[in-house]
């Protein structure tokens, strides 16, 4: 399997480093940033497939991330790991289109197991994507071939 | 005044904060009997004070009024009497000459005629202007008796009447005497006197037709009796009393006889002569009535002074009970209001806990999981298996931290609640079914006596589960292997009854006051303290009631109530 690209967002230095630290020991190397805007630069500049983003950050929150990510690379997968949260906030992330919802503190297995189906669920959209993407461009040159008769 | 004393006396009720004992309400409730029988009875007791003054007062007048009535019109009779016979002897003077008078035989046949046309002449006399007494006919022997000197012969020749005072005569009977003088065109005044008896006086005393034990009398104004009395002598004794103040008009007055009787007294002075009219009547006449009247009145009023009593007391208790009642209402809703604020701002604050925990445990987490990892990788650590231990240790203390924040949120969190109409009974069996298989392990008796008539409920059904999951929970903590738990379920009109009863260790009085407190626990590190408040949060929630009974060593028992229809909550 290809490597994952993961992106890690966290304000909490201390917990976001050995987090990473600990993926990496499982094969799962990542990069790590310590605030929205540079969630969002990354997103830009590496195209991560998976991020695990906390909510509750100064300047740009997670939620904000969320709602502009989902935006601008729908393929991105996101999953919220964050100690803030009750229903009413899993409902609300959920809706915005994140994958999962993690409450801090979370076993790093479980973690683990979270960004590996995203990053599958990723894979089958995008495979599925380019087999309509195929259709489409034979859709396409049909509507081409119609328009010329007209 | 009455503002002042309800105030000092029962502003005891008005301050919320005051709690209501039994002792001040037995306080109360006489303060408020007392203050309802002075208000009542006060009125009912100057009314019966006016009424018998004036019940007094006009009895007296209506003694009085007649006694005032009889006494006048016989001293008319009386003054009609004198006033005749006195022009009679009058007419003798004018229609005689004086030497007619003189002459003895006819003197003697006037005083015949004059005998038989009026009752009480004894005998008639012509008396000169210098005293002497000319001519009598009558009974004595008087002839030549010279008059010059007494008082009565001036008093004639001066006012031309007399009339005077009753003296002792002819065979001991009374007597008065009446002079006229006639002055001649020519010639000296001659004084024609004669003298009656009294049995007319009497008689005008017994035509006045006065009760047994009533008296009347005439009087002169010395005070000597002119007639006989009942109750003051023979004539010519001396009245016993002090002559009232002279009045010609009949008045009463209100006295004491001599014997210390209470009489009235009605009496009136003759203008014309020296006579006084009195009449009397004992008061104890009067008062036979007065007694049956007062005798009414008194019982009248203690009737009613009875009545308002028994009327004053009953309403009393009818009134504190309510006040009571009230009283209890409001102090356990306020209860149930503090126990609502106490566990919404306990929620708030432990989900701010609950929150800012979770960060930090995030960090021991990744940290104890890192220092694992490591210490995993190396071979030749020394200790190795110790270390791990340990941190295993740290790890599982830190899931059992995520677990409490996590229940710690569950119970800050107000869930809408969800309703839909459902059997109860349903909801039991599925939520007993989550413990059958610890209850069979522990070889504990589960029983499930459930009502399938009790009628369905309105009401939430993941809710209610985590009711009776904490409640069952609770019973299989309580109990030992081998114990019993019963859960037994009872329909009834507006709803349905369910009994938890377990054979387990019981609590003493002291847990049992603190079940429902958020954070009381008896489970030292296992619980939260949260179970039970949740439970009964939800339970209230659903518009139903939690009550639970328990005896250490005993057992303890839970009743819940859940009505068919969640009523609306604020």
């Amino acid at each position: 399997m290809k490597k994952i690209k993961l992106l890690l967002v966290d304000d909490e230095e201390n917990f976001v480093n050995t987090l990473s630290e600990r993926l990496k020991m499982r094969d799962v190397p990542s990069r790590v940033v310590y605030s929205g805007e540079e969630a969002l630069e990354a997103v830009q500049s590496d195209a991560p497939d998976v991020v695990v983003l906390d909510l509750r950050m100064p300047g740009i929150d997670g939620m904000e991330v969320l709602r502009k990510v989902r935006k601008s690379n729908p393929e991105v997968r996101v999953v919220i790991l964050t100690g803030h949260g009750n229903e009413a906030i899993e409902e609300e992330v959920k809706k915005l289109g994140a994958f999962h919802y993690h409450k801090k503190p979370v076993e790093i297995d479980e973690l683990l197991g979270t960004v590996k189906k995203a990053y599958r669920d990723k894979l089958d959209d995008a495979m599925v994507a380019a087999t309509f993407a195929q259709a489409g461009a034979f859709d396409e040159a049909h509507d081409i071939l119609n328009e010329d008769k007209d | 005044m009455f503002r002042a004393v309800f105030k000092r006396h029962l502003e005891g009720l008005s301050s919320s904060d005051v709690v209501v004992t039994p002792r001040v309400y037995r306080s109360l409730r006489r303060k408020i009997t007392a203050l309802m029988l002075i208000t009542a009875t006060l009125p009912l007791a100057i009314m019966a004070w006016l009424n018998y003054h004036e019940y007094q007062k006009a009895l007296s007048r209506e003694i009085q009024n007649p006694l005032r009535v009889i006494v006048n019109k016989s001293k008319n009779s009386f003054e009609l009497f004198l006033a005749e016979r006195t022009s009679a002897v009058g007419f003798i003077a004018q229609a005689y000459t004086f030497n007619e008078l003189a002459n003895e035989k006819d003197l003697a046949r006037v005083l015949k005629i004059l005998q038989t046309e009026y009752v009480g002449f004894v005998d008639l006399g012509l008396i000169n202007d210098k005293g002497e007494l000319v001519n009598y006919v009558g009974p004595y022997a008087l002839k030549g008796h010279n008059y010059a000197e007494q008082t009565w012969f001036n008093e004639v020749r001066v006012k031309g009447r007399y009339i005077s005072d009753v003296f002792m005569g002819f065979r001991k009977f009374p007597h008065v005497v009446v002079a006229v003088r006639h002055t001649l065109e020519s010639g000296d005044p001659f004084i024609v006197r004669a003298t009656l008896d009294t049995h007319q006086f009497d008689k005008i005393i017994a035509s006045m037709g006065l009760e047994p034990g009533s008296d009347a009398f005439l009087l002169n104004r010395a005070g000597i009796l002119q007639t006989s009395s009942q109750r003051f002598g023979k004539v010519l004794d001396t009245f016993s009393l002090p002559m009232p103040p002279p009045t010609f008009e009949a008045t009463v007055l209100q006295q004491q006889d001599a014997d210390g009787e209470d009489i009235f007294l009605a009496y009136t002075y003759f203008p014309e002569s020296d006579f006084v009219l009195a009449a009397i009547k004992p008061k104890a006449q009067m008062l036979r009535t007065w007694y049956t009247v007062r005798g009414d009145l008194v019982f009248i009023f203690c009737a009613g002074v009875l009545i308002v009593f028994v009327a004053s007391y009953k309403i009393t208790d009818l009134l504190l009970r309510r006040m009571r009642e009230a009283e209890e209402d409001r102090e356990l809703a306020l209860r149930q209001v503090e126990h609502a604020q106490k566990l919404s701002s306990i929620g708030r604050l432990a989900a701010g806990v609950a929150h800012e925990i979770n960060n930090p445990l995030a960090v021991i987490n990744e940290k104890t999981g890192l220092m694992r990892d490591l210490i995993g990788l190396r071979e030749d650590f020394p200790d190795k298996e110790r270390y791990l231990l340990l941190i295993d240790s740290v790890l599982k203390t830190v899931m059992r931290c995520r677990d409490i924040t996590r229940r710690m949120l569950g119970f800050a969190r107000r869930l809408d609640v969800s309703l839909e109409e459902l059997d109860l009974n349903d909801v039991i069996f599925e939520t007993s079914g989550f413990l059958t298989q610890e209850a069979l392990h522990r070889k504990i008796e589960l029983v499930l006596d459930l009502d399938h008539a009790a009628p369905r409920i309105v009401s939430d059904r993941g809710q209610l589960q985590q009711v009776f999951l904490n409640i069952l929970n609770n019973a299989l903590a309580a109990v030992p292997d081998g114990g019993h738990i019963e859960v037994r379920t009872r329909g009834e009109a507006d709803g349905v009854v369910v009994e938890v009863r377990d054979n387990g260790c019981g609590m003493s009085k002291d847990t049992l006051s603190c079940i429902f407190e958020p954070f009381f626990t008896t489970k030292k590190t296992k619980g939260t303290g949260l179970g039970l408040s949740i439970t009964y949060g939800i339970v209230k929630r659903l518009g139903g009631e939690i009550g639970v009974e328990s005896e250490v060593d005993k057992g303890t028992a839970f009743t819940l109530r859940f009505p068919k229809h969640p009523k609306h909550e604020a």
